[in-house]
C-alpha cells in the first residue's frame, strides 16, 4: 500500500534521513520505533508532503508517486496523519475539530455517521463535544486527534507518538483503540518511542537510528531481540 | 439623484475644517444634545470605515503574522477605481452635481474591454478543447483574470443603465462591486507575486517588501495615465437626501453666519448599513462556514491545517482577496462621503490607513471582532476628542490611545482574552 525507497530529507545543512526504505502492506499495523531525534517524525512529514524529500527519494502510495504532491492532495487520497503533539486546534470546539477532520469530504450523511462512530469509539469526547479543545486533558486531546484523523476516512493512517506524555492507563486505552481501528480495515503506520507497547500491537516493525533503518522484521521477533530490548525497552520491559 | 426625500444637502469635505473654522464652532449645532448627536454620527460613520480596513490588516496578520502595509493602498485604490469606473459608466455626464469633472486619463475601458473580449474569445475557442482535462494553474489564473474584467465591464455598463433609469442605488452598488472585485484581484496578485515567495523568509524581509509594495502602488497611481497627481471630485453614485433634521437653522450668536441643524442623511445611513452588512457577513463567514473554519485553522497552524486536507495556499489567497474587497468597499464609501479624492500618495490617505491599522492593534491584532470594535472605537475617540477637547490634536488622541492600550493590554482589547484568531 505504501512503499518508501531511499528517502532522504535535510533541514538546511542538517541531514535528518539518509535514504531509508520501508513498506506497509494493506491491513497491517507497521511500527517505526527509535529514540528521540532519530528522524521518525521527519519520515511521516515526508510521506504527508509537509517536507520536501531530496531528489531521488521514492514514496509510492497505492501505485502512485506522491513524493512531490502537496499535503492536501495526499489527504484526499486517503493518507491521513495524526501529528506529533496532537495538533488539535485549541481555540475550536471538539465538534469543530472533527468537522475539520472531514474537510476533504462533502457527503453530509456519511460525515454525520462517521462522527457518531468516532464518538462511540471515544466516549470521552462525546461528553466534551461543545468544549473547546484547549481545555481537554492530554489524553483527551490525543483521542480527539485520532478521532479527527478518522473523520477523513483514511485508508492509511499515520500516527506520530500517540502515547507521548500520557498516563499508563490512558496509553493502554489508546493502544486498544489503535487495534480496533485496524480491525475495522484501516492500515496503520505507527511511530513510537514506547517500543514495548508498539511492538505488542504491530505486525511488523522498523528500527530507526539517526536517520537510518538499522533493523526490521516481524514485531514479535524484534521484541525478543536483545539489541532492541537493551536499546529501547529498558524502561518498559 | 432621488429627490423625493428632499433636496440633497451640501457635500462634506475632508479633512474637516481646521483651526479658523473651529474657532467659531466646527460643530454648528449648539445645544448639548445636537453636538453630541452630530459627533456620534460622524464618529460611527468614519469608525465603521476604519473597521472595514482594519479587518484586512488583522486577517492577514492572523494567518501570515506580518503587517501588510500595502493594505491601506488597496483602500485608496478602491476609492480611485470607483471613481474611474463611475466615469467609465458615464456618471459624470448623468449627474449634474458632477458636471465638469475632468475625466481621469485612467483607461478603465481598455482594461475592462480587453478583459471582456479575451474572456469571450477564450470561451468560444478554448473551453471545448479543455473539456475533460483539468486546467493548469496559470490557465486558471488567466481565466479568473478575464472573468473578473468581463464581470466588471458588464457591471459598469449596467450601472450606467440603472443610473439612467433612476435606480441610482443599484447602479452605485454595481460600481461598489466592480471596485471590490478589482481590488480583490489586485490583492490576490500581490500575495502571489510579492508575498508567497517569501512565505518562509524572515518576517523583516516580508515587512520591507510590504512597504515597498505600498510605495509602488502609491507611485503607480500618480502616473498621468493612471489617476494623476491632481485631486478629483467623486461623482455621487448613491442617492442622498436629508431624512431628518434635529434643530432648525438659525443665526449664530454673533449673527454673522447661519447655524446648520444636525442632519441625518440617507447617504450616511446607506454607508453605515453597507459597512455593517459587510462586517456581519464576514463574521458569519469566518465563524459559521467551512471556508471560515479553514481560515481559522490555517491561522492557528499552517502545517496542521494542511494535514486536514485544507489547501493552505488557496485559503491564504482567499484571505487576501477578502481583506482587499473590504478595503475597497471602505474606499468606495469614503469617497461617497468625502468627495474630494486626493492623489494616491496624499498624506490624508496615509493617515487614514495608519488609523485603521491602529484600530486593528487596539482591538487585538489577529482578532476579527477586535478589528471591528477597534475601528468603531478609534472613530468615536477621534471625533469626540475633536469636538470636546482640543480639536487640533485629532491625531494625537488616536495614537495616544494606542500607546495606552499597548501599555495596559499589550495584546489589544480582545487580543489576550479571546484566543479566537484569524
Ligand atoms: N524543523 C526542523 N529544523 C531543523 N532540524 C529539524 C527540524 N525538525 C527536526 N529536525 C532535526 O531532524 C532530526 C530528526 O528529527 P525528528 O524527525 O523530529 O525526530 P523524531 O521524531 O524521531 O524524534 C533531529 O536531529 C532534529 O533535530
Ligand atoms: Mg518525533
Amino acid at each position: 500500500m505504501l512503499e518508501v525507497e531511499s528517502l532522504a530529507v535535510s533541514y538546511g545543512a542538517i541531514k535528518a534521513l539518509h535514504g531509508i526504505g520501508l513498506r506497509v502492506g494493506r491491513g497491517e499495523i507497521v511500527t517505526l520505533i527509535g529514540s528521540n531525534g532519530a528522524g521518525k517524525s521527519t519520515t511521516l512529514r515526508a510521506i504527508s508532503g509537509l517536507v520536501r524529500p531530496a531528489a531521488g527519494s521514492k514514496i509510492v502510495y497505492d501505485g502512485t508517486s506522491i513524493a512531490s504532491r502537496p499535503p492536501h492532495e495526499i489527504v484526499r487520497m486517503g493518507l491521513v496523519q495524526s501529528p506529533e503533539g496532537r495538533g488539535v486546534f485549541p481555540n475550536m470546539t471538539v465538534e469543530e475539530n472533527l468537522e475539520l477532520g472531514a474537510y476533504v469530504r462533502s457527503d453530509r450523511d456519511g460525515i454525520d455517521a462517521d462522527r457518531e462512530k468516532a464518538l462511540s469509539l471515544f466516549p470521552r469526547l462525546k461528553e466534551r463535544f461543545r468544549q473547546s479543545a484547549g481545555t481537554l486533558s492530554g489524553g483527551e486531546q490525543q483521542m480527539l486527534a485520532m478521532a479527527r484523523a478518522l473523520m477523513a476516512r483514511p485508508r492509511l493512517l499515520l500516527l506520530d507518538e500517540p502515547s507521548l506524555g500520557l498516563a499508563p492507563q490512558i496509553v493502554q486505552v489508546i493502544f486498544r483503540i489503535i487495534r480496533e481501528i485496524n480491525a475495522g480495515g484501516t492500515t496503520i503506520l505507527l511511530v513510537e518511542q514506547n517500543a514495548h507497547m508498539a511492538l505488542k500491537v504491530a505486525h511488523r516493525a522498523y528500527v530507526l537510528e539517526v536517520g537510518r533503518i538499522v533493523m526490521e522484521g516481524p514485531a514479535a521477533e524484534l521484541a525478543a531481540s536483545d539489541q532492541v530490548k537493551n536499546a529501547y525497552m529498558g524502561r518498559h520491559a | 439623484m432621488d429627490s423625493r426625500l428632499g433636496p440633497a444637502p451640501p457635500r462634506a469635505h475632508w479633512p474637516p475644517p481646521r483651526a479658523h473654522e473651529q474657532a467659531r464652532g466646527y460643530y454648528p449645532p449648539f445645544t448639548v444634545l445636537e453636538k453630541f448627536l452630530q459627533t456620534l454620527m460622524d464618529g460611527l460613520a468614519v469608525g465603521s470605515l476604519y473597521a472595514l480596513i482594519a479587518l484586512g490588516y488583522t486577517m492577514v496578520y492572523g494567518i501570515l503574522k506580518f503587517i501588510n502595509f500595502a493594505h491601506s493602498d488597496i483602500f485608496v485604490l478602491g476609492a480611485w477605481i470607483s471613481y474611474a469606473t463611475a466615469l467609465f459608466a458615464g456618471y459624470n455626464d448623468l449627474d449634474p452635481a458632477a458636471a465638469g469633472i475632468q475625466a481621469a486619463p485612467f483607461p478603465v475601458w481598455v482594461l475592462y474591454g480587453l478583459g471582456g473580449a479575451t474572456f469571450v474569445a477564450l470561451v468560444v475557442a478554448g473551453i471545448p478543447k479543455l473539456q475533460g482535462r483539468p486546467l493548469s494553474e496559470s490557465a486558471r489564473a488567466l481565466l479568473l483574470g478575464v472573468t473578473w474584467a468581463w464581470a466588471c465591464a458588464g457591471m459598469a455598463l449596467a450601472a450606467r443603465v440603472l443610473q439612467g433609469a433612476g435606480w441610482s442605488i443599484v447602479g452605485g452598488g454595481a460600481i461598489l462591486i466592480c471596485s471590490m472585485l478589482t481590488c480583490g484581484l489586485v490583492g490576490f496578485t500581490l500575495e502571489r507575486v510579492a508575498y508567497k515567495p517569501l512565505r518562509n523568509a524572515p518576517r523583516l524581509n516580508v515587512l520591507i517588501t510590504a512597504i515597498g509594495i505600498s510605495l509602488l502602488l502609491q507611485n503607480l497611481g500618480q502616473l498621468e495615465w493612471m489617476f494623476g497627481t491632481r485631486p478629483q471630485g467623486m461623482p455621487s453614485l448613491l442617492p442622498d437626501a436629508v431624512l431628518a433634521e434635529i434643530g432648525g437653522s438659525r443665526p449664530s450668536p454673533d449673527a454673522d453666519w447661519t447655524v446648520q441643524p444636525v442632519r441625518i442623511r440617507l447617504l450616511d445611513v446607506i454607508a453605515a448599513g453597507t459597512a455593517i452588512v459587510l462586517m456581519l457577513a464576514l463574521d458569519r463567514l469566518v465563524f459559521h462556514t467551512k471556508i471560515g473554519r479553514a481560515m481559522r485553522a490555517v491561522s492557528f497552524s499552517e502545517r496542521n491545517a494542511a494535514l486536514m486536507g485544507i489547501p493552505v495556499d488557496r485559503v491564504i489567497s482567499f484571505t487576501f482577496v477578502l481583506g482587499s474587497m473590504l478595503a475597497a468597499a471602505a474606499g468606495f464609501l469614503y469617497a461617497q462621503k468625502y468627495t474630494k479624492l486626493g492623489q494616491t500618495a496624499d498624506t490624508v490617505w496615509v493617515l487614514l490607513g495608519l488609523k485603521a491599522f491602529v484600530a486593528a492593534v487596539v482591538g487585538g491584532i489577529g482578532n476579527i471582532r477586535g478589528a471591528m470594535l477597534g475601528g468603531i472605537l478609534i472613530g468615536l475617540l477621534e471625533f469626540f476628542g475633536v469636538a470636546y477637547l482640543i480639536p487640533q490634536l485629532r491625531d494625537v488622541y488616536v495614537f495616544g490611545v494606542l500607546i495606552l492600550v499597548l501599555l495596559v493590554r499589550p495584546g489589544g482589547i480582545l487580543g489576550s482574552t479571546a484566543v479566537e484568531k484569524v
